[in-house]
């Protein structure tokens, strides 16, 4: 870990960033690719999501204003913002404590747990969904009826919907957090430690405000990837008008249903929200690295 | 060059290969615990039963539903699809990076924040913005590909836009000037100097972005729905097979397709911990 350490003090300090521009050559070769990438990008990216604002406001702000009205859809957005709530919380916690764990610790099988980390990442959501019916089906499910006795109902309802949210965003925060620890080492909190600090304050006065920055990152990307889960949600809701519908399920739903403006309207609040995450992200992200 | 750097390293690795070490005080260890109690609750233990649910059925059944025509021509799709499209972010990855990372112009940071825009959009609204563009019978573009193949590509291509090229950008921002300046300055031509000098050490990055982006492609669903139409046969990819079987109550069924694309996923997996793992080495 020291090792890396001294190798990028080493490698970043010759190359300050304001050096680079007047390096570069300008070929046409410089010109086509920016063109080719640029070209790309708008086509792929910029203005399909431009029409999504365009066809919102084609009969002005109505469209808006008329899904605030319609007290379903105010109830698909509060269990939205409900349910990505929780699953922030829960992966803060638990992506902290973890991190912490895979940098500061040795024990038998890291690599693995640290491979496993990753698996929701790349897992179909529908693969998701129906890996906690499995488990936690109230009728089948291998602790569902258990759980169903204790009074817990999971699938159908907002636990299971807040876990297959979880499920999905875990392991956006320990891949924000891991390389920020192992940057800053561990000699501080041994400083810290020698001086009699107790291992909270060590935590709380020198980790926590150094990976602050890398935690206000992993809750943006954990929310915006909270509030789009769309696949899992679908398996494990049940999909109830007005009971566990979010928001994502509502613009299938007003889409399939010929309510064209609706749909549109719903995807621009939700797209709102995330191109918000992004730029608080890039504005963020400068401060982080400096 | 690397030899040395590898017998520099090596001396310094071998005490760590002598057996696994074991560092955990009583409250890490206490977090440990809690910790993989609540992963394997909520990650370990469903995966598992989705195995354990395919295996359920045997192997003959197993094998039954994932060469069933319709279920073969849904994985048959998805694959195909996810390497076509994998095969472009492979060229388009690494020239955006490029672009990124070398070039300075007006608007580029406009660019670095749409690199993002597929990963933080909910899918079910990225399947909606490209429909506006390219399915819609009144499409700017005049082109409607709804519920036709092409647009399971466009759906994959947008999603997976983010993987290669947030992978080769600071590989290639660490990138030292000089070793290229050196390369021109003794007479190699450009390309030379790309295939030679920046296209190896690009190399682990780019397999690690094709990796997730095909993992992403194969798993993909929520931009799909409104996009594809689902057709048997003709538009239907396999996360789209396995929610009807669980619709239509066949657990076995959509475990066994599950399973399918689990062990895609943790090739996927293993391939880039040996990515990893090769790349740390070589320091």
């Amino acid at each position: 870990m020291a090792d890396t350490l001294v190798h990028d003090v080493a490698e970043s300090a010759p190359v300050p960033e304001r050096r680079r521009p007047p390096r570069v050559r300008k070929t046409p070769t410089t010109y086509a690719l920016r063109a080719i990438a640029t070209v790309y990008l708008f086509l792929l990216v910029a203005w399909p999501v431009s029409l999504v604002v365009t066809n919102t406001f084609a009969d002005g702000v109505g469209a808006i204003t008329s899904l605030f009205e319609d007290p379903d859809m105010v109830v698909a957005l509060q269990l939205s913002a409900y349910v990505a709530v929780w699953s922030v919380v829960i992966n803060t916690l638990f992506g902290v404590g973890i991190s912490l764990l895979l940098v500061r610790y040795e024990f038998p099988g890291k690599r693995l747990l640290n491979a496993l980390l990753d698996l929701p990442l790349s897992v179909s959501p529908i693969v998701v969904g129906l890996a906690l019916v499995l488990v936690y089906g109230g009728r089948n499910g291998w602790l569902g009826p258990t759980l169903a006795g204790w009074g817990l109902e999971v699938i159908f309802s907002t636990p299971g919907i807040i876990m297959a949210t979880t499920f999905v965003a875990l392991p956006l925060m320990i891949r924000e957090l891991v390389p920020v620890l192992e940057e800053i080492g561990v000699e501080q909190e041994q400083a810290a430690q020698s001086l009699g600090a107790s291992g909270f304050q060590r935590f709380w006065r020198i980790t926590l405000p150094s990976i602050r920055w890398g935690i206000v990152y992993g809750v943006v990307l954990t929310l915006a990837r909270s509030l789009g889960e769309f696949g899992a949600v679908k398996v494990v809701s049940g999909n109830v008008l007005g009971q566990t519908r979010t928001a994502t399920l509502a613009v299938e739903e007003k889409y399939l249903n010929f309510d064209q403006q609706g749909a549109y309207a719903t995807a621009f609040l939700l797209a709102m929200v995330s191109v918000a995450c992004i730029v608080i992200v890039a504005i963020i992200r400068p401060k982080n690295h400096a | 060059m690397t030899s040395t750097e590898i017998a520099a390293v090596r001396p310094a690795r071998t005490p760590r290969r002598s057996g696994p070490r074991n560092t955990l005080t009583r409250s890490s260890g206490l977090g440990l615990g809690i910790a993989m109690i609540w992963f394997s609750a909520l990650v370990l233990i469903p995966l598992a039963a989705v195995v354990v649910t395919a295996a359920d059925g045997g192997w003959q059944a197993f094998w039954n539903t994932i060469t069933g025509p319709q279920t073969a021509a849904a994985i048959r799709l998805t694959v195909f699809t996810a390497l076509s499209v994998t095969a472009v972010n492979v060229v388009m990855g690494p020239l955006i990076a490029w672009v990124l990372v070398r070039d300075r112009f007006w608007g580029k940071s406009v660019l670095e924040v749409m690199i993002d825009i597929p990963f933080a959009l909910p899918t079910i609204v990225a399947g909606l913005v490209l429909l506006s563009l390219y399915g819609d019978a009144d499409s700017p573009l005049g082109i409607d590909i709804a519920n036709e193949r092409p647009a399971v590509f466009l759906a994959f291509l947008f999603v997976t836009l983010p993987f290669v090229v947030r992978m080769v950008q600071p590989v290639l921002e660490e990138l030292e000037l000089d070793v290229e300046e050196a390369a021109a300055s003794l007479g190699a031509s450009r390309f030379t100097t790309f295939r030679r000098i920046i296209l190896p050490s690009l190399t682990p990055a780019i397999t690690a972005g094709a990796a997730l982006s095909f993992a992403r492609g194969v798993s993909e669903y929520g931009s799909l729905v409104l996009l594809s139409g689902n057709l048997p046969f003709k538009t239907e990819v396999t996360s789209v097979r396995i929610l009807s079987s669980i619709e239509n109550d066949n657990v076995v069924a959509a475990a066994s397709v599950a399973t399918v694309l689990l062990a895609i996923s943790l090739a996927v997996i293993v391939l880039l911990d040996v990515i990893q793992r090769r790349v740390a080495a070589r320091g």
